[in-house]
């Protein structure tokens, strides 16, 4: 029994050097930074690898962390959902560029309500995430849903305990909808949940409160809704339609923003398109202007150029929505400054 | 060959006790050098926290530990709700899992029947030895919900208009919260102490014992004359030890203490301890205070601790006093 472990043990020792000096042949690329596209990444990265022999690392290690990394130049490139604002894309010299879009869906477990039933408004929205309306028959809700029936049951508001940029873009939304759920919760990747809050450890953890608890409100990815079979609320967009969260939904609120800014980062939240989904967002990477090793820089711009060009599919089977061809090509430019 | 003359003897004899003497003090100072490395670690580990919290400390001093708030956004850090949480539910897991850990002990050294004792003895440690997140994703996805859906509600309904008592068991049964995270501690702690119990009740001779029953005295009569008085340093040594797991334990308790940083009377509600607050902001938090108080907070999570160590010694040094052990 020992022997065979020794010899086992050796093995894949064997295998693993073999794969270093394998992987050390081509240039191998390493980012890190947000959580939320990780599974696009590795699965890009993947197919890339397949296609090109090329191998990229990605190190889901949060947001704030991906911006850490690339501005310490430890990694080739940063990946972050809360972009990088333009003075300091200026300072540090580095091009920002988005990848892949999702949204943020609101998610109920109300008795006797059916999956996109229940409709909310942003500002009724932010008034149940800030507090101030604690019960599910309360007049404000009623008033939007004429022939649901609704509960008397207390709402148990869940949210990310961990800091992330799906609680970003969320809280963000409200924000913009209501001073008072700025002023009480505010804005960010952790922010102060009222008392009837509870929170869940990542999309999963939120997920599984809201299905566990009765009377339960809460916000995930549009992909991870949809894996767990999730009950939507419909929420009002800017044009004053109620609208369901999909992919097309997302992809419509991207077509009317305007991609021609510095950093490439309009804010996508509350699009006024007739169909726009309101809580959709972008994740973006980040790359030095000119980096130390040429060949790195230019495996950065191929692995996003081919993922880009290839990758839509992969991207849309994952639960994410992939960029409009146009601001795909506006990217292709952008990256061009990347030396 | 001739026999060596007494004196080279001597010098031979000398030549091989001053080797012996290298040997010695070289054993000594590698493992000097040795316990030194903790000791260096656990210095190394102080400073560096409180070089990493220094910002916060400087801002909130002292008040830092009695402040209850705890807001991102305003940039305002108090680590009260964290200890509130973080000592309330590793003292609450103590009362549940010290007389469950006790009745084990007892069985297994006392009552149980010999071919008994070796598989539950086993089932024991390997209770011991399944990793924390195991306990915290069973206890989110099954044990929390079956508490809020057959527990909570009875509870309620049985203690709910007790006065003062009442107020603990409040709030909408949400299944999540400080008693289920004290319930999940309490499971994973009991293991630790019930073999350390068990382990010292062996140590008990048997003739001691065997007088005490041949004088008549009950089964609980011997465990508490004779087994408890002679095992009282190692007792207090295993609920230190489970004290000690409870109070840093992160990740079951992340996922089911239900993370609100703030404190609420009823233990239904959801609170924070100080290890959860620090596996949930970590890994986002933003560079300043927020990261410098999440410092700040490990390093009053340290100090905790060592003050649990430095009672738990204090109680022994006290009761082997008494005992003249």
């Amino acid at each position: 029994m020992r022997t065979l472990n020794k010899l086992a043990q050796g093995t894949l020792a064997a295998a693993m050097g073999l794969a270093f000096s394998v992987g050390a042949l081509a240039a191998d690329i390493t980012g890190a930074g947000a959580t939320f596209p990780y599974a696009v990444y590795t699965k890009w990265a993947e197919a890339y690898k397949a296609a090109t022999g090329n191998q990229v690392n990605y190190q889901g290690i949060g947001s704030s962390g991906g911006v850490k990394q690339i501005k310490a130049k430890t990694v080739d490139f940063g990946g972050t959902d809360a972009p990088v604002k333009e003075a300091d894309l200026d300072a540090a010299k580095l091009v920002q560029v988005p990848t892949v879009m999702g949204g943020v869906t609101i998610v109920v477990n109300v008795p006797g309500v059916e999956s996109g039933k229940l409709k909310l408004d942003g500002v009724t929205a932010a008034d149940i995430f800030r507090g101030a309306i604690t019960k599910w028959n309360a007049p404000a809700i009623a008033k939007l849903n004429p022939g649901v029936a609704l509960p008397d049951m207390a709402i148990t508001v869940s949210h990310r305990s961990d800091g992330s940029g799906t609680t970003y873009a969320f809280t963000n939304y409200l924000a913009k909808q209501s001073m008072a759920f700025k002023r009480d919760v505010g804005a960010g990747n952790t922010v102060n949940w009222p008392a009837n809050a509870v929170g869940g450890k990542g999309n999963p953890g939120v997920a599984a409160n809201v299905q566990k608890i009765k009377g339960a409100i809460g916000y995930v990815d549009i992909a991870d809704a949809m894996k767990n079979n999730m009950t939507f609320a419909a929420l009002k967009n800017k044009a004053g339609n109620y609208i369901l969260p999909s992919q097309q939904s997302v992809a419509d609120a991207a077509a009317g923003a305007d991609f021609k800014v510095k950093g490439m980062a309009p804010d996508l939240l509350d699009q006024s398109h007739k169909n726009a989904w309101p809580i959709t967002t972008a994740t973006y990477v980040l790359a030095y202007e000119k980096g130390s090793d040429a060949a790195k820089q230019k495996g950065v711009v191929d692995f996003f150029a081919w993922s880009l060009n290839n990758g839509q599919k992969m991207a849309a089977d994952l639960g994410f929505v992939a960029l409009p061809p146009n601001v795909v090509k506006m990217v292709e430019t952008e990256m061009k400054n990347i030396k | 060959m001739s026999e060596p003359s007494a004196p080279a003897g001597i010098d031979l004899h000398a030549k091989q006790v001053g080797r012996f003497r290298l040997q010695d003090k070289f054993f000594h100072y590698s493992t000097q050098f040795f316990a030194f490395i903790v000791l260096a670690a656990l210095v190394g580990i102080l400073v560096s926290l409180t070089i990493e919290a220094w910002p916060t400390l400087k801002v909130f001093g002292p008040a830092f530990l009695w402040t209850n708030i705890w807001s991102v956004p305003d940039d305002q850090y108090g680590a009260l709700a964290a200890i509130y949480g973080t000592v309330v539910t590793s003292v609450l897991a103590l009362l549940i899992a010290v007389p469950i850990s006790f009745g084990i002990a007892l069985f297994l050294t006392e009552t149980c029947p010999l071919w008994l004792r070796r598989p539950l003895g086993t089932a024991i440690e390997l209770l011991a030895g399944i990793p924390s997140i195991v306990y915290g994703i069973w206890g989110l996805f099954v044990f929390a919900p079956l508490f809020a859906e057959y527990i909570q509600p009875p509870l309620q309904e049985l203690l709910g208009d007790v006065p003062v008592i009442g107020d603990w068991f409040s709030g909408p049964p949400i299944g999540v919260g400080i008693l289920t995270a004290s319930i999940v501690l309490a499971l994973m702690v009991t293991p630790f102490i019930a073999s350390v119990m068990r382990d010292v009740f062996e140590t008990v001779p048997d003739v001691l014992k065997e007088s005490a029953y041949g004088v008549g005295c009950t089964t609980w009569e011997v465990v508490r004359n004779v087994v408890l008085p002679y095992t009282r340093v190692g007792v207090i040594g295993g609920i230190m030890l489970g004290l000690g797991r409870a109070l840093g334990e992160t990740m079951a308790v992340t996922f089911v203490i239900g993370n609100a940083n703030r404190i609420n009377g009823s233990l239904f509600a959801p609170g924070t301890s100080i290890a959860s607050t620090l596996a949930n902001e970590f890994g986002e938090a933003d560079p300043g205070l927020h990261i410098a108080s999440l410092f700040a907070l490990g390093l009053v999570l340290f100090i905790l601790t060592f003050i649990v160590l430095a009672i738990s010694r204090w109680l022994i040094s006290r009761s082997m006093g008494t005992e003249g052990l």
